[in-house]
């Protein structure tokens, strides 16, 4: 039983797109899709902890070049 | 046109809502277009834009996705064939328009409009929506397909591949120009809204041991508690802008935190140096974070307001100065305005994000159309609201926040009268009362649009929570809000050249591209960080005020890159044998490089010395000779710098124009080769290829 879904609408699924929208906006894509992918596609290799995934895509975004942080318009 | 294309029986309720959207967009067009002197409600301009995007979208958009691209639902995107969990993820759509949006959304749309005002609110509202649908909301659109189509490859690229490796340079190069122009012309925003302001400048420096201290508990406190550390930097900011009146209404610390134009750029100039070599999780990323949400916060908070208020459009629908004898900017509607709002019309910039990393997490093809198509809409929408923020000024209190001291004094009383002589009636009484109720010593001249937004958000916001009481608040919460974005900008934008550089240096001396090692990262960063910090400098020594010279340089070098990425859309369409389509590239294309060679040509050889780079380093060659100082210069020493920067100014106008032309050149090429070809020439995916290649 759900206790945040009102008729026609689930509370909940979209909080979590929202939840997850934000996340995007700077980087962090889903952490259990990519588990999910690498426990299918990949059982050889090593999964990354949360905390890993997290600076791992940080460095993604902001290291390098930095070009996934620069806005102009 | 596309009505008729779109071979699908519609219902007459359908058909009639339709038609009702359209009435309401042309009769809010018409109202906004016959005022005369009499203030028009903010709400027609929002009516307006909003039909003319419903209609966009359902009509043209859906044209363009299924009679020009055909885009195909069964088509595997590069999310699933190259899926790695990590770039490569299949993401649903809304989340991915999002981030999308995200990417795209800067602080151009929020500069553009607002200078763009002083000709009236029409021109820029008309252009800001004609250009979206057509050129804008297409161009991102059509390159996040051709991207999704080719496993998400960047721009540079993918015009190597289509036209050739020189073409590739040429991209190349306009993308390094613009950033470079553009971290100079934004930090000089920052410097003309925290000039002599100790109350902007105090918060600004306090966001920088908050995002520290956000950094240092996002990497080791707790990690990857985004929500967590943004709260706390949130609430920190706020704190701080509370906090900022006692230091602005306390002598000794307001002096601690007085700076003038010259201090504040060298200032940055040093700061854009340290934040580009310092680790990414200290001060990039926590505050990348909390401009990130900060923005789509205020967006939203803006837009909530706009529509709590309705508040009036003071400005009239179309002011004295299309004639091009603007304080603002100098130079004619055409092809001024063009330049001007780049952003929120048609950016150049957005074909890097459609290349970039939307591509890789694109689910389904046809998704191409929401996301592209859409995300540049909302843009578009911001850059009304900035229009509209502007607009409900009483247009004297604008023109005197926007003119450059040269036209207007530096006092209140000598303000007044030469606005009030330029039609525009204003008492010295009302530029202070507006001056103490943001909490400022003066509003003349903070050119840069900021602090003009700042103070239009200010008047919308406090007449939805506090009141007149409220107005300094809101007002140092958005000058904060700019400066935060326009700062993680400057920091990320200062790496992206550096590596640039790194790379471009590289071909010639291999050793330079190793970007682990420190001497080259500290040699390339010194290049990129003096690169804008100079024009940055000669921005705030200009005569002209600064933002009247680098903006149109910003914006010829943002739509000539614009107008590189829809040669390259224009170049696919043929290459795909879509040739009777290609117009919908075609007609965006051809406008944007009139624009661009127009606007090129008249900043450098305009007779006018506000607007001819030329002609102006020919006034200050004359007075040189005559041993006359024209103001503000005060030395010999001076104007020879300022004619030197004129020669530097006209000299890059010279390089765009023949970076366009060559650019061309090689269209022509490329379109002639793939008219006489059989069949399809374009480079897709190869497995991905529903049919094999003709030629």
């Amino acid at each position: 039983m759900n206790c945040c879904s009102l008729p026609g609408l689930d509370v909940r699924k979209i909080a979590g797109k929202l939840r997850a929208g934000a996340r995007l906006m700077v980087g962090q894509g889903d952490y259990d899709a990519y588990v999910a992918h690498m426990r299918t596609r990949h059982e050889e290799v090593d999964v990354l902890s949360p905390s890993e995934y997290f600076r791992a895509r940080e460095k993604a975004r902001y290291g390098g070049s930095g070009e996934r942080a620069f806005r102009c318009c | 046109m596309s009505m008729t294309s779109v071979s699908r029986a519609a219902s007459p309720l359908t058909l009639a809502l339709w038609i009702g959207v359209g009435v309401l967009a042309l009769f809010s067009l018409y109202t906004l277009a016959i005022a005369r002197g009499e203030p028009v409600n903010a709400m027609w301009l929002v009516a307006a834009a909003v039909g003319v995007y419903a209609i966009g979208y359902r009509f043209y958009s859906r044209f363009i996705a299924e009679r020009v691209l055909r885009l195909d639902a069964t088509r595997r995107t590069p999310a699933y064939r190259h899926n790695d969990g990590l770039d490569y993820v299949p993401t649903d759509k809304w989340v991915l328009f999002g981030h999308h949006f995200a990417a795209i959304a800067g602080a151009g749309p929020l500069v553009g409009p607002v200078l763009a005002a002083q000709m009236g609110y029409l021109p820029g509202a008309l252009w800001l929506l004609t250009g979206v649908i057509f050129a804008g909301a297409v161009q991102d659109f059509v390159v996040l397909f051709i991207s999704t189509r080719r496993d998400g490859r960047s721009l540079g690229d993918l015009i190597k591949t289509e036209m050739g490796p020189v073409p590739g340079v040429i991209a190349m190069l306009g993308i390094l120009s613009i950033m470079i122009i553009l971290l100079a012309v934004l930090a000089l925003v920052v410097v003309k809204a925290l000039a002599d302001s100790p109350w902007g400048a105090f918060t600004v420096f306090a966001t920088l041991p908050i995002a520290v201290f956000m950094g240092v508990y996002g990497r080791y406190l707790r990690p990857g508690h985004i929500g967590e550390m943004s709260a706390i930097g949130f609430v920190s900011l706020i704190a701080s802008i509370a906090f900022g009146r006692t230091v602005a209404e306390t002598p000794a610390l307001a002096a601690l935190f007085t700076y003038r134009g010259e201090t504040l750029a060298l200032m940055l100039i040093a700061y854009g140096f340290v934040a580009a070599v310092l680790p990414v999780w200290l001060l990039l990323a926590p505050r990348d974070y909390l401009s990130t949400f900060l923005k789509i916060g205020t967006i939203l908070s803006l837009a909530l307001g706009i529509c709590v208020v309705w508040p009036q459009l003071r400005m009239p629908a179309i002011s004295r100065f299309i004639d091009g004898s603007g304080p603002v900017f100098a130079g004619s509607v055409f092809p001024f305005l063009f330049i001007t709002i780049a952003c929120g019309a048609v950016s150049g910039f957005h074909a890097l994000v459609s290349s970039g990393t939307t591509p890789k997490m694109i689910a389904d093809e046809t998704q191409t159309r929401f996301i592209g198509y859409g995300a540049m809409l909302m843009e578009s929408f911001v850059a009304v609201m900035a229009l509209i923020a502007a607009s409900v000024l009483e247009p004297g209190v604008y023109f005197a926040m926007n003119s450059p001291p040269a036209m207007i004094g530096v006092t209140p009383e000598a303000a007044a009268s030469a606005i009030s002589g330029w039609g525009f009636a204003i008492t010295p009484d009302a530029l202070a009362s507006v001056a103490a109720n943001v909490g400022e010593k003066t509003i003349l001249s903070r050119t840069g649009g900021a602090p003009t937004l700042a103070v239009g958000m200010a008047t919308i916001l406090s007449s939805v929570v506090g009141g007149a009481t409220a107005m300094s608040f809101w007002y140092h919460f958005a000058i904060l809000f700019e400066a935060l974005f326009i700062l993680t900008t400057i920091d990320a934008g200062t790496r992206v050249a550096r590596f640039m550089i790194q790379d471009l240096v590289g071909t010639f001396i291999p050793a330079f591209r190793d970007t682990k090692s420190w001497l080259p990262n500290l040699i390339a960063t010194a290049i990129a960080v003096s690169g804008w910090g100079y024009f940055l400098y000669q921005g705030v020594i200009d005569p002209l005020g600064g933002i009247n010279t680098l903006w149109p340089l910003f914006g010829i070098a943002n739509q000539m890159l614009a107008a590189i990425a829809l040669t390259l859309c224009v170049v696919v369409l043929f290459r795909m044998k879509r040739d009777r389509y290609a117009f919908i590239a075609i007609l965006p294309t051809l406008w944007l490089y009139t624009c661009t060679i127009t606007a090129g040509l008249e900043k450098i050889f305009h007779s006018d010395s506000r607007i001819g780079f030329l002609a102006h380093a020919r006034k200050f060659s004359d007075a040189v000779e005559n041993g006359k100082i024209l103001g503000p210069a005060k030395t010999l020493e001076d104007m020879r710098r300022v004619i030197f920067n004129d020669y530097v100014d006209a000299g890059l106008c010279v390089i765009y124009i023949a970076l366009v032309l060559a650019m061309i050149g090689f269209a022509l090429a490329a379109i002639r080769q793939a008219r006489s070809a059989k069949g399809v020439t374009t480079r897709e995916s190869e497995d991905e290829l529903l049919q094999p290649a003709g030629a």
